[in-house]
């Protein structure tokens, strides 16, 4: 390797990666700060002689106490997993069929249809939440936790399907030709040679579609409405902000402990994760 | 063990008709080998005995029944492929095991037959591994194995060697040729290599545009080609190819080409009579040129110019030049000659071969 001046090194990488890290990092950082600072600390004029709004020197737990004994914020925990399991596994299934079928089936207007999927998509749901919230109303769903498990539904197994069907395809057909002369049915050659080889694939899908599901803000503020029905995103937001009066520490410590989850599905899984994104199967 | 029946097989893609009539008989315990150049339908042929393509019109027999509406799984066949398509979740034993599993064989007969297959490659130490940790000869040796357990009544392969190193491919070869001389099982065998034709099939099948071109043994098509693709298809380096006008003088039917004149065999005289005054094409196998002698017979002889020298040890290709006339002859190694030399070559008169301007077939 060659060797490089060392003011090199620090002006092309170092700086930037640091600067690059304190960006990213830093509103993590202030969420977590504000979860553990005492109110006192919160609401001191920012001209205080004692302000420290970098750090605290009192760190409390009182913000979390409250978030569980005053809100019904263990409810939006339960709320928001399970709306994003159920919805998860929904679109999974889904996606992993048409994106088999698009991939390997030769049937007409295959393509045709595989864009089209991918065009809804791209339909802001900022739009479509204006119908669906009309289909949600005649089938009586509102405010339950299925309004948002069919709805999800309708970004994800778009997003599902085309991720599943790009990794599909770069599995030698040949694999699953040679399952079923040795013995297989197409069905058997997908299910006991095509699947375990995208895993990958499929983990990142699901870690996708979950993360996805867990965030949605839109469509759980409008078809949920009771506060022990709420999702965390729509609950920190609604229920810690009452008329103009943020209360920091509650909404940053719900924010805190909704980011968890998501975070450890992502480092638990994040070595299939980069290659179901970059898909490569040898035969 | 069982002998396939291909009857007038087509097969048609959208615009690209793939494979046209095409008739075969494989006889039991056959070895034959489908040639050509690649889009030739030689792999789409091999693909509807498969089963995994459709056929558009024809019959495929194997044994005595016929397959056609028969899914891969109930053809009793086996397939080895180029990338050798081995399950790369399953450690080679249960890659080999697969198909038995799939058709419910009882466990200790699975592992019996997983075993001697494993022994017969030479790769019984290597069951417990996953493909990714195999060498590319391993990956084939596994990718046959998982083929011979079976005991199917017909392999299949499909350019098995090409993704195999020269030396490594020459050597799988050999093994393939003694595999099947034990196993005495039907196989079809598609390669684009002539060499790997030659050298394994005990008939073979050069295809091209979809039409079989010619079936035989493989000196019969070396030596009696019944067309010029044939011809120059098969064979290393290939056949010349001169445009020649027949002609008769005193009697004697020549050839001549702008850089040489030959007279034509006798024996083939007959033939070549109807396309006098005709052009026509000459084909010359390397080897059935020489460097002249006074023993040469006088009319078979011509004079040409070395443009390049190719010393491979064994023997010197010799690519020279007679008129607007490339020709390759094929030297002892210990003929010395330099570039632009002017040599004097002869030809074998017995193996001349001619083929009509048109049609290309053999006269």
């Amino acid at each position: 390797m060659v060797i490089e001046k060392p003011w090199k090194r620090w002006v092309y990488f170092y700086v930037p990666l640091t600067v690059f890290l304190i960006g990213t990092l830093f509103p993590f950082y202030w969420m977590l700060i504000t979860a553990i600072r005492p109110d006192a600390e919160l609401y001191r004029s920012w001209r205080a002689v004692n302000n420290a709004p970098f750090w605290t020197l009192h760190p409390t737990l009182e913000h979390f106490r409250d978030l569980f004994e005053k809100t019904t914020f263990p409810h939006w925990l339960w709320n928001t997993f399970f709306i994003a399991v159920v919805s998860t596994g929904i679109s999974l299934f889904c996606g992993l069929l048409a994106g088999y079928a698009l991939a390997r089936l030769k049937f007409p207007m295959a393509g045709a249809l595989g864009t089209s999927i991918f065009v809804t998509y791209l339909v802001p749901p900022t739009l479509l939440f204006i119908p669906l919230a009309d289909i949600i109303r005649n089938f009586q769903l509102g405010n339950t936790p299925w309004a948002l498990i069919l709805t999800y539904p309708t970004f994800l197994i778009p997003f599902c399907t085309w991720l599943l069907m790009g990794y599909f395809k770069t599995i030698p057909k040949e694999l699953e030709e040679c399952a079923r002369i040795d013995g297989a049915t197409r069905f058997g050659a997908m299910v006991r040679i095509i699947f375990p080889i995208a895993v990958p694939g499929i983990l990142s899908a699901g870690i996708f579609a979950f993360t996805l599901s867990w965030n949605e803000f839109i469509y759980a503020l409008v078809f949920l409405s009771s506060p022990e029905r709420k999702t965390v995103p729509v609950g920190v937001v609604s229920e810690m902000i009452r008329g103009d009066i943020y209360f920091w520490g509650q909404l940053m410590a719900g924010a805190l402990l909704g980011s968890i989850p998501v975070a450890l599905v992502y480092s638990f899984f994040v070595e299939y994760y980069v290659t179901g994104l970059t898909g490569s199967v040898k035969g | 063990m069982a002998q396939v029946l291909l009857k007038d097989l087509n097969k048609k893609y959208d615009e690209v008709h793939a494979v046209k009539d095409v008739n075969l008989h494989i006889r039991d315990k056959e070895f034959i080998v489908l040639v050509g150049p690649s889009g030739c339908g030689k792999s789409t042929t091999l693909r509807m005995v498969a089963g995994l393509e459709e056929i558009t019109a024809g019959e495929i027999a194997i044994g005595d029944r016929v397959v056609n509406d028969l899914p891969p799984k109930d053809r009793d066949i086996a397939m080895v492929f180029q990338n050798y398509a081995l399950y790369p979740h399953m450690t080679v034993y249960d890659n080999m095991a697969f198909g038995l599993k799939m058709r419910k064989f009882p466990k200790p007969e699975i592992q019996k037959r997983v075993k001697d297959a494993a022994e017969i490659l030479g790769i019984q130490d290597l069951l417990k591994r996953k493909p990714r940790q195999l060498s590319g000869g391993q990956r084939q040796r596994v990718a046959v194995g998982r083929a011979i357990v079976r005991h199917p009544q017909v392999f299949l392969f499909d350019e098995p060697l090409s993704n195999l190193d020269a030396k490594l491919r020459v050597q799988m070869r050999v093994e393939l040729k003694r595999l099947h001389d034990r196993l005495e099982t039907t196989a079809i065998y598609v390669t684009h290599d002539q060499v790997e034709a030659m050298t394994l099939g005990d008939r073979v099948v050069v295809m091209k545009d979809g039409w079989i071109q010619q079936v035989g043994e493989p000196l019969e098509l070396y030596g009696k080609p019944t067309n010029r693709f044939v011809a120059g298809f098969i064979g290393s380096p290939s056949m010349n190819f001169a445009e020649v006008t027949i002609t008769e003088a005193n009697g004697a039917l020549t050839a001549e080409s702008s850089g040489f004149r030959v007279l034509v065999p006798p024996a083939r005289a007959g033939n070549l009579k109807a396309h006098k005054g005709q052009r026509v094409t000459l084909g010359i196998r390397p080897e059935d040129l020489h460097i002249a002698t006074g023993a040469d017979p006088a009319g078979y002889t011509f004079d040409t110019v070395v443009d390049v020298v190719e010393p491979l040890g064994s023997e010197i290709l010799l690519d020279v030049k007679s008129g607007s006339n490339s020709l390759v002859a094929r030297v002892e190694p210990t003929v010395r000659v330099k570039v632009h030399e002017g040599i004097r070559l002869g030809l074998n008169p017995d193996r001349l071969h001619f083929f009509d301007m048109t049609t290309e077939k053999a006269i």
